[in-house]
């Protein structure tokens, strides 16, 4: 069965690109825009990764990751936050909060099918 | 009819064109208005259906008939009798529209009925000769003869160029 | 990493994506940012500034358009500032702010329209903001982002490696943390990547690993000392752990320089492997360990992590990327962003729909069974389910006109910036909705009316104190709904329409006799006639070759009108209405003689059956009807028609009050109304000319045409030339009594002559 990944991302360019090259890679792709809706895709939708940028209105990323591992249905799932160069201090805001990884805005596909695979088997 | 002219080449070219060889063929539906015949080039058609009342738009020439529903788009419709002079044609419910593009605009022609459609070389169309009795020479491009009888090809690009019916609207208001 | 491998297509597919979404973010920004001028953004608002800056330059990298990264990264390191409230927010900030978006904006109209903008184009922009981040934190932040940037240099070039090509052996020592494993990372699918490398030996080490009561099961026990033999560096080994950096100790040492390596060390290792490796164990040798059926999972699933192949694996990604998706559409496609409430209904709809269809068509089958009752309810359903259907379909298009008003505070930005003048521009309303298609034709002239407002309404600053204003102007930009339509005001408290100098203008440009009598009203209506221009001189602002008659002509195109109101030293008042949408108007069906036309139903104030002496012939063949002592035009369509058979005698037939674009009435003779009726607009011009009169078509329930019909050029179709012309000769007894006269017997009348090009009406009498 396809691997399946949500890609939380309030911009839709980032959403799209991310679906094209997973959906490429062999993955199942959901999308929400913000940490909120990802919530709410998570409480209906098993995925087996997650991908979310840091800065979203409504419900920002690493409050996301913090939900989604005090949470009983996704907390052993592989979070990747899409982080921009030189953010480390999100990067490690994102750690802390229980990221799995992260990934450096911009990426190119194979990158980004490198880290998610690194992270989801 | 619909089906006759969209599938054209099975029923006429099987017939008798195989001797005239590599001459440039041409397709053209003709129809009767009045007692004449003429045809127009069947690449301009689009489809042809029974007729069905129009609404007449204001202040046009007699020969516009106004405008009818083809599924949804509203196509102005012309009675061809009319516009050569033979006097508004008295419509039956056996009278037919040819739907046509001219000039990337989708019109009607109520003629009286469509009779054939006619497979002639380049060779076969006969220029029209000069005949100051008719003023609507000018929307000719040809003559052809089938079978002993004369049809006249008609140029809807003269009939209807745009500049003429701009003058006709202007006149009319 | 700014290199990108998608393919053409895609990557253009995803350029209009960032596009369009650009459009909406500087947009949502632009409105921001003004009301930051305003007041002190709260962190919300700042927030939100922040992500729009943020995701732009994020997709931004992802197609290399560098001049606009680095801009929005400069602007991006500010907010961030301002976030963390290290900034104090001033005018100054608030300008350079302001500024750093129209940049944004420029630089992304720029890589859209794929033009280079000059090298130092925003510079100014960007050196205070440089000097700003410089106040904040010093010299530091300049140095330390230099530093991360060489850092990543460093990382990405891999000196190490390059120095370091030949096999080396590495002593890894891998031990988690607890948390790693809640943290979904998985120490197996790192040793598998460690794999790739190289050989690897691993060994598991049990040490940590307590009793089972004591086990937490989430957390990690196991550790592992792994033995890799490469020709990768220690950077690359790292990488591979970079994600549990923080989860783990994590320890590298190289234990042996060459291939041969150090046999003692290399044996130790071995005899500590795992019961995995046991086959490679007996043989003894490092060289021959060959990944068994689970490393060989590894390889298909783990690609290479080193950067330098990425180009070789982008080429194997993109086609089968490609087939995996449909083709990219092609870029000038326009989208809109739909509630997905609304789609949801729409689909539900839909589904009725289809049960109610398939009702139907059951019941014609059962028809002979005698089911009328069935078949009567399924029409019923299916009527009122298409009609809630066409009103979700409506509702997809409907659009805020915040899209159009959010581009107006830069415009009035620049042109007062342009005029030296001070304007400031508020909304109101901006949630109010209306059809996508109306709101792509409001801009235009929305943008030229506000050009005209700041240039020829408000004063400058001087001349506003001379009269005693406050030295900054202001424009209101107004928006709401009014039955079927919205309302959208621009409304300026500049110096009003002057009425002396707009007459004055219209005579010497023979618009109007010297000698016309014109009511105020009239006088101002002049500024929409065609080539009309107040300017003293054309300047590059408004002087653009269109006037306030284009205007006009695009909200009529809209099927809307425009009015204006002015008081000479207060201000300026444009009203414009426009039906919510293009597709479907609000009509009564009326009856003249057989045929039958629509009258938007907006326009239609009372209709009413006059008696005799309710009629007045006026010399010359113009013909009035009083209502409650209002004289008001009769039209009868029947005769600029010719329509057969008609009603002909007023007291038979019906008196359609309807109210024209400047506020004005006719009375329009008909036989009878028919009823109300949405209707869909269907277009006569895309298959023939424009005829006067006559708006539109629509199909009738009985598949027949009905014209939609144009009371503004119903109102200027002459009945013949003859009548025109006496009619407005000698003037009406009571046009002083009463003001609806003067507007119905007009002696100029623009919009006669914009809207019907091509017929003759005298301009002046």
């Amino acid at each position: 069965m396809a691997r399946k990944v949500l890609t939380v991302d309030d911009s839709k360019t980032m959403r799209d690109m991310v679906r094209f090259t997973l959906s490429g890679a062999g993955f199942d792709v959901v999308e929400a825009e913000d940490g909120v809706q990802a919530l709410s895709v998570l409480g209906s939708t098993k995925v087996d990764l997650i991908i979310t940028d840091i800065n979203m209105p409504n419900m920002d990323g690493v409050t996301l990751v913090k939900e989604v591992r005090g949470g009983s249905s996704h907390r052993g799932v592989p979070i990747l936050v899409l982080t921009t160069e030189g953010g480390d201090a999100k990067k490690a805001d994102g750690k802390a909060a229980g990221a799995t990884g992260w990934i450096v805005k911009p990426f190119t596909p194979d990158k980004l099918v490198q880290v998610v695979n690194k992270v989801c088997p | 009819m619909n089906d006759h002219v969209e599938s054209p080449e099975q029923e006429e070219i099987s017939g008798e064109p195989s001797s005239v060889q590599n001459g440039n063929f041409h397709q053209f539906i003709s129809f009767k208005v009045g007692n004449e015949e003429f045809a127009i080039d069947i690449m301009a058609v689009r489809e042809i259906k029974g007729w069905t009342e129009t609404a007449p738009l204001p202040n046009q020439p007699d020969y516009n008939l106004g405008v009818l529903n083809l599924r949804g788009t509203i196509v102005p419709t012309f009675d061809l009798g009319c516009r050569f002079g033979m006097g508004s044609t008295k419509t039956t419910p056996y009278h037919v529209v040819i739907i046509a593009t001219v000039q990337e605009r989708t019109i009607g022609l109520l003629v009286d009925a469509v009779s054939d459609i006619l497979t002639v070389s380049d060779d076969q169309i006969r220029p029209v000769p000069d005949m100051e009795r008719m003023t609507a020479a000018e929307f000719l491009s040809g003559i052809i003869t089938v079978e002993e009888s004369m049809v006249v090809l008609l140029s809807l690009e003269k009939l209807f160029n745009r500049g003429d019916v701009t003058s006709a609207t202007q006149i009319a208001a | 990493m700014t290199g990108s491998s998608f393919n053409a297509d895609d990557l253009a597919q995803f350029k209009q994506t960032f596009f369009d979404e650009c459009a909406e973010l500087l947009a949502d920004l632009e409105e921001r940012l003004s009301s930051l001028q305003e007041e002190a953004a709260d962190s919300e608002a700042l927030n939100a500034i922040f992500r729009a800056v943020h995701s732009i330059k994020a997709g931004a990298g992802a197609f290399g358009f560098s001049q606009l990264v680095q801009f929005a990264h400069r602007y991006e390191a500010l907010l961030d500032r301002m976030r963390d409230g290290l900034v104090e927010q001033n005018e100054r900030v608030a300008d350079v702010l302001v500024r750093a978006g129209d940049i944004l904006a420029s630089f992304v109209e720029a890589a859209q329209s794929e033009q280079e903008l000059g090298e130092d184009f925003g510079s100014e922009v960007g050196d205070e903001i440089d000097l700003l981040l410089a106040e904040i934190d010093g010299l530091e932040s300049v140095l330390t982002s230099e530093e991360e940037q060489s850092d990543e240099n460093s990382d990405s070039e891999g000196v190490q490696e390059d120095q370091n090509k030949s096999s080396c052996t590495y002593l890894i020592e891998f031990v988690p943390k607890a948390e790693l494993l809640r943290h979904a990372n998985e120490p197996l699918l790192l040793i598998r990547e460690l794999q790739t490398l190289g050989d690897l030996q691993t060994e598991c080490s049990l040490e940590r690993l307590p009793t089972l009561g004591a086990m937490e099961p989430e957390d990690a026990y196991l550790s592992w000392m792994l033995t890799l033999k490469t020709d990768k560096s220690e950077e690359d080994i790292r990488e591979v752990f970079e994600f549990v950096e923080d989860d783990c100790e994590l320890k590298v040492s190289a234990i042996a320089a060459k291939d041969s390596g150090d046999g003692s060390l290399s044996f130790q290792i071995i005899e500590e492997v795992t019961e995995e490796s046991e086959e490679d164990q007996a043989t003894g040798t490092l060289k021959s360990e060959k990944p068994g059926a689970q490393s060989k999972a590894a390889e298909t699933s783990v690609p290479e992590t080193n950067p330098s192949d990425a180009p070789k694996k982008a080429n194997v990604a993109a086609p089968k990327a490609k087939t995996a998706s449909t083709p990219a559409q092609s870029s000038g496609v326009s989208s809109i962003r739909v509630d997905l409430d609304r789609v949801d209904r729409l689909v539900n709809v839909v589904g009725e729909l289809v049960i109610a269809q398939s009702m139907q068509a059951q019941e014609a089958e059962d028809r002979q069974n005698g089911h009328e009752f069935l078949m009567n309810q399924a029409n019923e359903d299916m009527s009122r389910i298409v009609r809630e259907l066409q009103e979700c379909v409506m509702a997809i298009r409907m659009q805020p006109v915040k899209s159009v008003f959010s581009r107006m505070p830069r415009l009035v930005r620049e042109v007062s910036s342009k005029l030296n003048k001070q304007v400031r521009l508020l909304t109101e309303g901006e949630q109010t909705e209306v059809d996508k298609t109306v709101i792509e034709e409001l801009a235009d002239p929305l943008t030229h009316m506000i050009r005209n407002a700041i240039d020829h309404g408000i004063e400058s600053p001087e001349e506003r104190e001379a009269a005693g204003k406050k030295g900054t102007g202001a424009i209101k930009l107004l928006a709401r709904h009014a039955g079927g339509n919205i309302i959208i005001q621009v409304i300026d408290n500049g110096s009003g329409i002057n009425k002396e100098a707009l007459l004055k203008k219209a005579i010497s440009k023979g618009i109007v006799s010297e000698d016309a009598k014109l009511t105020d009203e009239e006088i101002e209506e002049l500024i929409f006639a065609p080539g009309f221009s107040t300017a003293q001189a054309v300047t590059d602002v408004s002087g653009r070759g269109v006037g306030m008659d284009v205007v006009r002509r695009n909200i009529n195109k809209l099927g809307g009108r425009i009015s204006v109101q002015s008081v000479e030293g207060k201000g300026t008042c444009f009203t414009l209405t426009i039906p919510l949408s293009l597709a479907v108007l609000d009509g009564m069906l009326v009856a003249i003689g057989a045929e039958k036309y629509i009258l938007p139903l907006a326009s239609i104030v009372e209709s009413f059956r006059p008696l005799e002496e309710q009629l007045r012939a006026l010399a010359g063949g113009g013909e009035v009807v009083s209502m409650r002592g209002e004289y008001i035009r009769l039209i009868r369509a029947h005769h600029l028609f010719n329509v057969p058979g008609a009603v002909t005698d007023p007291c038979q037939g019906l008196v359609v009050v309807t109210e024209t674009a400047n506020g004005g009435k006719v009375g329009l003779l008909v036989d009878e109304l028919i009823g109300q009726q949405q209707v869909v607009i269907k277009s006569i011009q895309e298959n023939f000319d424009p005829v006067p009169g006559v708006s539109g078509a629509t199909i009738l329930g009985n598949g027949r045409v009905a014209l939609i019909l144009d009371i503004e050029q119903l109102k200027s179709m002459p009945v013949s030339a003859d009548n025109w012309k006496s009619s407005s000769s000698e003037p009406l007894e009571q046009q002083e009594a009463s003001p609806a006269n003067g507007e119905e017997q007009r002696t100029i009348a623009p919009e006669a002559m914009t809207d019907t090009e091509g017929m003759q009406v005298p301009a002046t009498v």
